[in-house]
């Protein structure tokens, strides 16, 4: 028999944790929801727009009625919970019902906090909170013309607006200085305040009320220094109260909140609490971000996973008023032990703050120009070092290291703008179905559009969109967990096969708490990745761990036929080996024969059986794979040098070659490429591959980090050295920091703007030590591993995973 | 009427992966999970005919190389809000023998 969980509140967050119990542990429980409110679970963030008349009740709904039937899940509604008997383990509603439970959860949501002067509950005093509020508002307006809205925060002057665009006359009263005090600075406040009021709405600044006054019904409010406002309706904003009354009643620890633990659970065992009912580590949320990850912390707890932990979240802000602008997130005002970088534009309406330590972002205030928000978010959440970007920091992500596409800046496109190349999505459809199908994770927007589902390199404009669509309430991880399968990120699952020495994938999946047995087609690969290049020697390489590309050492076609690159080192070719290529191409019927743009020949359209065959066939003319197919090294371009060219000023081909027998054949995080160079005018390329050589007069500059794909990068310069010995050490060294410290499918270019390019200078260059640890240990292990034994002949004549190759059977 | 035809040992199928039954200009795959078990569905994922046999098998289901929709294996569906469905077939194991049944 199933076990019975009982959820007190049918609001989002503890929705949120139903839905994602169910995808975790559908069976484990009979679930009975009891909701105060006379609706289905609603997106109350949206609540604004619904007042301002731009969407309808039903836009806003989450889960509507034949949600709950669909999942068996019971939903009372419009019952309150007036008693909870924790001994008997039994609920009571007043709807008359008694249940009994084994879990329950708690998600009371809060109260719009209500003044308690005189007149404050007189008919036409209001909060700002559920649909009935809105309901008041909305008819109010109809027929009345003078609101007072207490309060200047958010949700005052998200109401304060509403009501303007239902005709009303609205003041807004606030005891601050300024406006939006917990979200602004002065000065951003001020430019607040300005454009509210050109848009109708007045204010009176450090105003206290004392009194609201009127017979029967609300007419006038009463201020502390003896002025008076006339008001027919009153909407008290001022903040809200985590709704405790249940809790406190039967006897749960409260302080301001329900006192939680990091598994979200309370001081009694069987119960949880989730929301803004609760207080975690001394604090209370109010947004709806922090919401969603403790849902899945909670659901995980609830369904006995029994892994990860709430530790608080870091919130950002955006105000939902047309025409306004704004953003602010972390500490915005700084002290004395902080720097700030303003920007001010008074005539532009344009004004930013970055508050700074340590190199470090502390938080942001943005307004009039919020497009870049998302991205010092991003930077202050992930702790990003500055130093590299400061000078640039200011005039946003636009600005930086972005030659090609320069599109990377979601919330200045048009409509049409299409995110998703490879799936064709467009920024409509991304930000349709965010608001329609109501999602709020990067995952969600995967699944219901495509978008970023592929190559990946739109990821950052879908998380932008979801940051824009939906402000503050996009609950951005803090740290990304590798796949579904787990919570754990890139970096710690590797850091645990490092410290734990797990040396296998059925390791790693059990020490770490996998919630699937053999993970997915995103995570397997990753961890296979990890252990071969933590353990060389001990760890085993999972061919089922491969994408077919990398196992079947060919590249698949969109028709499941194949093609093959052979080597040509440093872009040098023999009337031999082309003989053998043309040879190879008549004999199996190859129509296509392409050039490549790293100076090689690919043949295409060959069927997977005849694989060896051909390999058989080129490997006797001396050809190797090169490695079209895989995270490894691809190519290293060159020019002639100055063996036959007039400028040249080193041998650039002869480096080339030696480069290419060094790295070929190690398995890296994401493909790899080189070029060389014999002078400056660079005909090689090599300051868009993610190790350049260029040669000049007295030596050799190394380049990295270069890209020429997704996002054009150029390279940074590394550094001179003089002697080719010099070369191939730094570019081993550069090769093995990348391969034990990027993420698997992390090109150099992301990498280094991640991680910072001083970072990488100091560990190669400025520390001679570790350049030559490095460079010992990529040699290490392309010995260990034995990766220059030519994966083509093992297959074609060394009877290596022949399986892969020839049918099952054939019949019929 | 059923035709169960015989196509092979369960051990000649790697662990997590599969093999290709041809039959006729029609290509089967046929899958082995972790468990042992043993699915057959055509080689053709219902969003851009990629084939299913190359891609990467875990639990009941298997991604497609071309664009990585998730097949169940179990009915040839694909899961989430993808749809589509690709044929299956039904198989059964005798002592370590692979039988695929062919209508």
């Amino acid at each position: 028999m199933k076990e019975q969980l009982v959820v007190i509140g049918n609001g989002m967050a503890g929705m949120r944790t139903v839905e994602e119990l169910l995808k975790l542990a559908p069976e484990k429980y009979d679930i009975t929801v009891f909701g105060a409110e006379s609706y289905g679970n609603y997106n109350r963030i949206l609540l604004s727009p619904v007042l301002c008349g731009e969407k309808s009740i039903n836009e806003i709904m989450l889960n509507d009625e034949q949600w709950y039937i669909d999942n068996s899940v019971t939903l009372f509604k419009g019952a309150r919970v007036t008693d909870v008997d924790r001994n008997k383990c039994l609920v009571t509603a007043d709807n008359g019902l008694t249940i009994k439970y084994d879990r329950l959860l708690i998600s009371t949501g809060s109260d719009p906090f209500i003044i308690p002067i005189p007149g404050h509950d007189l008919p036409g005093v209001i909060g700002f909170r559920d649909i009935k509020d809105v309901d008041t508002m909305i008819e109010v307006s109809k027929t009345k013309k003078k609101a007072v809205v207490i309060g200047g925060g958010l949700l005052g002057l998200e109401a304060a607006n509403g009501l303007i665009k239902q005709g009303m006359d609205v003041t807004v009263v606030h005891l601050m200085d300024w406006l939006m005090e917990r979200q602004m600075d002065d000065v951003s406040g001020e430019m607040l305040k300005h454009s509210l009021e050109e848009q109708g709405m007045t204010f009176r600044m450090k105003a206290s009320t004392t009194e609201i006054q009127g017979d029967g019904k609300v007419e006038k409010v009463v201020f502390a220094d003896g002025s008076e406002e006339s008001a027919d309706l009153v909407v008290m904003a001022v903040g809200i109260r985590p709704n405790i009354q249940l809790a406190k009643k039967i006897g749960l620890h409260c302080e301001r909140g329900i006192v939680v633990n990091d598994t979200l659970q309370t001081y009694d065992p069987k119960i949880y609490a989730i929301g803004e009912c609760i207080e975690h580590r001394g604090l209370t949320y109010g947004l709806v971000a922090p919401l969603f990850e403790m849902a899945k912390v909670c659901a995980n707890h609830l369904a006995e996973f029994g892994i990860g932990i709430y530790t608080g979240s870091i919130t950002s802000t955006k105000l939902k008023v047309t025409g306004i602008d704004l953003f602010s997130a972390g500490d915005f005002m700084g002290d004395e032990t902080t720097e700030d970088i303003v920007v001010r534009d008074a005539s532009r309406g344009v004004y930013k703050k970055i508050v700074i330590k340590n190199e470090k972002i502390l938080g942001a205030v943005l307004y009039g120009d919020t497009i870049d928000g998302a991205w010092y978010f991003q930077l202050m959440r992930e702790a990003t070092n500055i130093t590299d970007i400061r000078d640039a920091l200011m005039f946003g992500q636009g600005h930086l290291g972005d030659s090609g596409h320069g599109g990377n800046v979601a919330a200045s496109m048009d409509d049409e703008t299409e995110i998703c190349g490879c799936n064709g999505v467009k920024k409509c459809d991304v930000v349709n179905a965010i608001t329609e199908q109501g999602l709020f994770t990067l995952d969600e927007v995967r699944a219901h559009t495509k978008a970023s589902s592929s190559c990946g390199s739109c990821t950052g404009l879908v998380e932008q969109l979801l940051e824009a669509t939906l402000g503050g309430d996009y609950a951005a991880p803090e740290a990304k967990p590798m796949c579904a399968c787990t919570d754990h990120t890139h970096d710690h699952v590797r850091e645990q096969i490092r410290t734990q020495k797990l040396m296998s994938i059925s390791d790693v999946y059990e020490k770490l708490n996998w919630s699937t047995d053999d993970g997915c087609a995103s995570c397997r690969m990753a961890v296979n990745y990890y252990l071969i290049s933590t353990w060389p020697k001990e760890a085993f390489d999972d061919p089922q761990s491969r994408f077919i590309n990398e196992r079947a050492h060919a590249n698949i076609q969109k028709d499941g036929t194949y093609s093959v690159i052979p080597r040509m080192w440093g872009g040098m070719t023999t009337p031999k080996e082309l003989r053998a290529i043309a040879n190879v191409a008549e004999k199996f019927n190859l129509d296509t024969v392409h050039v490549t743009g790293g100076q090689r020949i690919g043949l295409y359209g060959l069927k997977k059986e005849e694989l060896p065959l051909i390999w058989k066939d080129l490997n006797a003319e001396g050809l190797v794979s090169g490695h079209a197919y895989g995270k490894a090294l691809r190519t290293v371009k060159t020019c002639v040098g100055k063996e036959w060219c007039r400028f040249g000023t080193q041998d650039s081909t002869a480096i080339g070659i030696k480069l290419e027998q060094l790295s070929w054949g190690s398995w890296m995080p994401h493909k790899f490429k080189m070029a060389s160079s014999g002078c400056p005018r660079n005909c090689a390329e090599a300051t868009i591959k993610d190790f350049g050589v260029v040669c000049v007069d007295s030596g050799y500059e190394l380049h990295i980090g270069g890209n020429g794909g997704i996002k054009v990068r150029a390279t940074d310069l590394l550094t001179r050295v003089d002697t080719e010995e010099e070369v191939l050490e730094y570019a081993a060294a550069f090769c093995q920091i990348y391969r034990e410290e990027a993420r698997y499918l992390e090109r150099t270019a992301p990498w280094i703007e991640r991680v910072g390019f001083t970072y990488v200078k100091e560990s190669i260059v400025d520390n001679a030590e570790q350049r030559k640890a490095l460079a010992e240990r990529f040699k290490y292990s392309q010995e260990i591993t034995k990766s220059q034994e030519d994966p083509w002949a093992a297959r074609a004549t060394g009877g290596v995973e022949q399986h892969e190759f020839v049918p099952l059977k054939v019949i019929g | 009427m059923a035709n169960w035809i015989e196509v092979g040992l369960v051990e000649d199928i790697p662990v997590l992966g599969a093999r290709v039954v041809k039959n006729g200009a029609n290509e089967i795959a046929i899958f082995r999970n972790k468990s042992d078990e043993i699915f057959a569905v055509n080689d053709s994922c219902p969003h851009k005919q990629g084939k299913l046999s190359q891609g990467i098998v875990h639990d009941k289901s298997v991604t497609c190389p071309l664009h990585n929709w998730k097949i169940d294996l179990t009915t040839g569906e694909a899961m989430g809000p993808d749809e589509g469905c690709t044929g299956h077939y039904a198989t059964k194991i005798e002592s370590g023998k692979i039988l695929l049944e062919i209508k």
